[in-house]
């Protein structure tokens, strides 16, 4: 572990840390902004979820060190977010295609 | 844990903290084993009542009448309750734990050579939560409101509404909260504790097995904590996720926010029940390959595709769910994908039964016990898997749906397939975890009428089934003139279940007299090739092996040519 | 013999067995909340055109915009804690652990202010589906705060950080693996936040 965090190396994570910092405060004001702008709800949903998307991918590659993470977790992260995928849109298409009596 | 300074002397551990609060793998997996045996036979006694109820509708219950009240018969509620408990407790409290809980536990830190599994105290924690969500399951008798009473399945709006629910949401969020705490020990344990040598292709069958179920718990669990949640706030806060707008309760309106969905609930119990299925019979193949690699004396057919068939089919348990719910009204789209799936998803299984079938070929069979019961595992999951086929098409499903038939089905794979594979288990490591041996002629004292008086319940399952006898009827299908024909099957599948009740004495009486007087068995009594034969019998409390321990050979490594005996540990240098 | 990687990483895997650990943990939790979104989904299209936008429209979006940029805050304070242990700085570590500690107090106290002025209202769970999921939602990720927060108190009391005297590494490796679960519960927020408050 040592090897991996000299002194610099942490001085430089924390400099990342902070911007990352920032961007998360401006990401969140642009957000709240967006919900003003006069487009249809789909679409609404789709920019809200990109820019969540964009934040929660900085908080997790910076914060919790994804971007520099070992296979084997990041391979567990990718099967866990197909299954959420398939848990989230299935039941949603078996809703929409249903047989209306 | 603690610094290289810190002495390990455990010779001073109390009473407790040795058998109670213990954090040694083989203490908490003995403890799994014993709490889910005693599980499988309450819900076992359960399933007896009924049966009677169903073969002799008049007649009060012998002996335990006196429960159900003044006529000593089943009222429909409590024969639903029955039912819905019968379910629960062998799946939940009986099958998972013994075969997860107790074999994962007991052996995996074995089979890779470790000293332990990796969170030793989370370990306990995951037997203690099941313990709690064990008690507070059985409770539920007890309480004023009685027991559940919707089926395992709980499926709203009767689960709602209904008796008995609530206490069962509790006891599933301990249950599930110790699922989750041990599938993830287990998989930490194997990726991170392989002993030196042990690379993935030389892990058993076992392993491999218990590494996808673990990942099938870990995700799959989740979705039904997340819709418990849910129904508990139906129940409690009157809220109405699961709740349709309009919905009548003896006769009149439900006062409820309503926009509700049933079949939310469907969606996500299933979500995971499927997967659960597949947790059921994993392990239950795992064992299987072990003990037909030993008594065949050959190495297993298709390591290599066995292996990858249980990690194909891992995967795809997550995307057959909704055959479970071809009767929603799911559009043709939605019910063309599960059925897809659903048939892709056999070939997996088929894959790997034929290799155990093929691995038979050629074999210098021996017909000891555990054997036995392993081979019985190939026809009985074999019926079991051929008759979810049609379960799995859904125009054949629309009528076999909530029928007998599918009874039969799922009986098959988790009675004589699966829980065979378990006793195949225990006969087999019963001399490692004690250091006697089980006495071989009481073990097919129990076999034999086993293996018959199952086929006897569950065979004429099928019949009553494709007659169109619905399950969950407290009369047994009397009121239906369609079931008339078939309905006399009824008192022979009865009479199979108590006498198989009585063909687990043999069973008890061997474990119980094995322990105290059995024939003292050496380190490895069966001439086996996998890692936990190398450790004593039993294993050292807490350090498992007297020796370091490093792998050199793959898994099966029996009759190799110009070796010096016909198995090499895989230990051995 | 003690059970290994613990502290050092295991050659082949380049883990330590914790932080395998937390994120198996963390991707139980996706399926979790993951299930949650998934009854969310499928409430909003089962209730009537506009149901759902109309009941969001009781919350009240600074309160949420303030807790947000609260919890993104304790996110940041919490890795500068790990960070400080890593550059041999006890007091430090205890300053953003402790800044970390009275964010969360403070975004809870917010969820408070909310919830009751709800009640206030009349609107309570049972008031609608947006309601209920809106409650459960929160509600569960609130639980999570809370267990967090019990954790970081631990961690931040001398019973917690003794162990930075003898095994250093250990502590440290301990603080990594809370400040993960904890991004999570900041993850999980940053997706409720524009979910239940502003779609």
């Amino acid at each position: 572990m040592s090897s991996e965090h000299s002194t610099e190396s942490i001085q430089e994570h924390i400099r990342v840390y902070l911007m990352v910092f920032g961007a998360l405060g401006i990401l969140t004001v642009v957000t709240v902004l967006a919900s003003y702008l006069e487009i249809s709800t789909s679409e609404g949903i789709f920019l809200a979820l990109i820019i969540a998307s964009v934040k929660a991918s900085l908080v997790a590659g910076y914060f919790m060190h994804l971007i520099t993470e070992k296979n084997t977790i990041i391979w567990i992260l990718i099967l866990t977010v197909v299954f959420f995928f398939v848990m989230l849109f299935l039941p949603l298409v078996s809703y929409t295609d249903q047989v209306h009596i | 844990m603690s610094s290289a300074s810190h002495n390990h002397d455990h010779h001073d551990e109390g009473f407790i903290r040795k058998y109670i609060f213990s954090v040694d793998h083989k203490v908490i997996g003995l403890q799994y084993g014993i709490t889910s045996l005693l599980f499988l036979l309450f819900g076992f006694s359960l399933m007896a009542i009924m049966r009677w109820q169903l073969a002799y509708p008049d007649t009060p219950i012998p002996i335990l009448g006196f429960l159900f009240g003044e006529s000593g018969t089943l009222a429909p509620e409590q024969y639903n309750s029955l039912g819905a408990m019968h379910g629960t407790i062998m799946i939940f409290l009986g099958v998972v734990p013994l075969a997860v809980g107790a074999f994962g536990n007991y052996l995996v830190p074995l089979q890779i050579g470790a000293v332990d599994m990796a969170f030793p105290k989370l370990n306990a924690a995951s037997y203690w939560s099941y313990f709690v969500g064990g008690v507070i399951m059985i409770s539920s008798f007890f309480m004023p409101e009685g027991a559940a009473r919707s089926g395992w399945t709980s499926y709203p709006p009767l689960s709602i509404f209904e008796n008995g629910q609530t206490m069962w949401l509790i006891s599933m969020i301990f249950l599930i909260t110790s699922s989750l705490l041990g599938s993830m020990n287990i998989i930490v344990t194997i990726v991170q504790l392989r002993a030196p040598g042990l690379t993935w292709m030389r892990l058993s069958v076992f392993v491999w097995a218990q590494f996808v179920t673990s990942f099938l718990l870990v995700l799959a669990f989740p979705p039904l904590e997340a819709a418990a949640i849910l129904q508990l706030m139906d129940r409690v806060a009157g809220t109405s996720f699961f709740l349709p707008s309009g919905l009548i309760l003896s006769g009149e309106i439900v006062d409820v926010a309503g926009y509700g969905s049933p079949l939310l609930w469907q969606h996500l119990f299933w979500f995971l029940a499927h997967p659960e299925v597949y947790v059921l019979i994993l392990p239950a193949m795992g064992i299987v390959a072990e003990i037909l690699a030993n008594n065949t004396r050959k190495p297993l057919w298709g390591f290599k595709p066995i292996v990858y068939s249980i990690i194909f089919l891992g995967f795809c348990s997550f995307i057959v769910w909704a055959h479970h719910m071809f009767l929603t009204g799911m559009g043709q789209a939605m019910s063309a994908f599960f059925q897809t799936t659903t048939m892709i998803i056999s070939i997996p299984s088929v894959v790997i039964l034929t290799s155990y079938f093929l691995s038979l070929w050629g074999g210098s069979i021996r017909f000891n016990t555990p054997m036995l019961f392993a081979l019985a595992f190939l026809p009985m999951f074999g019926i079991g898997g051929l008759t979810g086929l049609p379960l799995g098409l859904a125009a054949s499903d629309i009528y076999l749906h909530d029928t007998y038939y599918v009874i039969g089905h799922f009986h098959y794979v988790v009675a004589p397939g699966t829980i065979f594979a378990l006793f195949a288990g225990i006969y087999y490591w019963f001399p490692k975890i004690t250091g006697k041996k089980m006495n071989e002629m009481l073990g097919k004292l129990h076999f034999w009428p086993s293996l018959i008086f199952m086929n006897g319940i569950f065979m004429p399952m099928f019949i009553q089934g494709l007659a169109g006898v619905s399950r969950r009827l407290a009369d047994g299908g009397v009121s239906y003139a369609h079931a008339s024909g078939v309905l006399h099957w009824n008192e022979f599948m009865t009479t199979s279940a108590f006498l198989l009740g009585i063909a687990q004495l043999p069973f008890i009486i061997n474990i119980i007299m094995s322990l105290f007087s059995g024939e003292k068995a050496g380190r490895n009594p069966w001439d086996s090739t996998t890692v936990e034969w190398a450790a004593p019998s039993p294993p050292l409390p807490h350090v498992n092996f007297d020796s370091e321990i490093s792998i050199h050979h793959t898994a099966y490594e029996y009759s190799v040519p110009d070796a010096k005996k016909d198995f090499i540990l895989q230990t051995e240098k | 013999m003690e059970v290994p990687y613990i502290v050092e990483e295991r050659e082949d895997t380049g883990l330590i067995n914790s932080k395998l650990g937390i994120w198996i943990f963390l991707a139980s939790e996706i399926m979790l909340f993951g299930g949650l979104f998934s009854a969310y989904i499928f409430l909003r299209l089962a209730a009537p055109p506009g149901d759902f936008a109309r009941w969001a429209s009781e919350l009240s979006v600074p309160l949420a915009t303030v807790n947000t940029l609260v919890l993104i805050s304790s996110s940041v304070s919490m890795v500068m804690a790990w960070a400080s242990l890593k550059l041999n700085d006890l007091s430090k570590y205890k300053m953003y652990m402790g800044i970390t500690l009275l964010c969360s107090l403070i975004f809870l106290v917010i969820k408070y202010f909310e919830y009751t002025g709800k009640f206030h209202h009349d609107i309570y769970p049972s008031s609608s589906t947006f309601m209920a999921i809106y409650f459960t939602l929160t509600g569960l990720h609130g639980i999570h705060i809370i267990g967090g927060m019990i954790v970081m108190i631990y961690f931040w009391l001398p019973i917690g950080y003794k162990m930075w005297e003898t095994q250093p590494e250990h502590f440290a490796n301990r603080v990594e693996v809370l400040g993960l679960y904890w991004h999570f519960v900041d993850l999980v927020w940053i997706f409720l936040f524009p979910v239940l408050y502003l779609l």
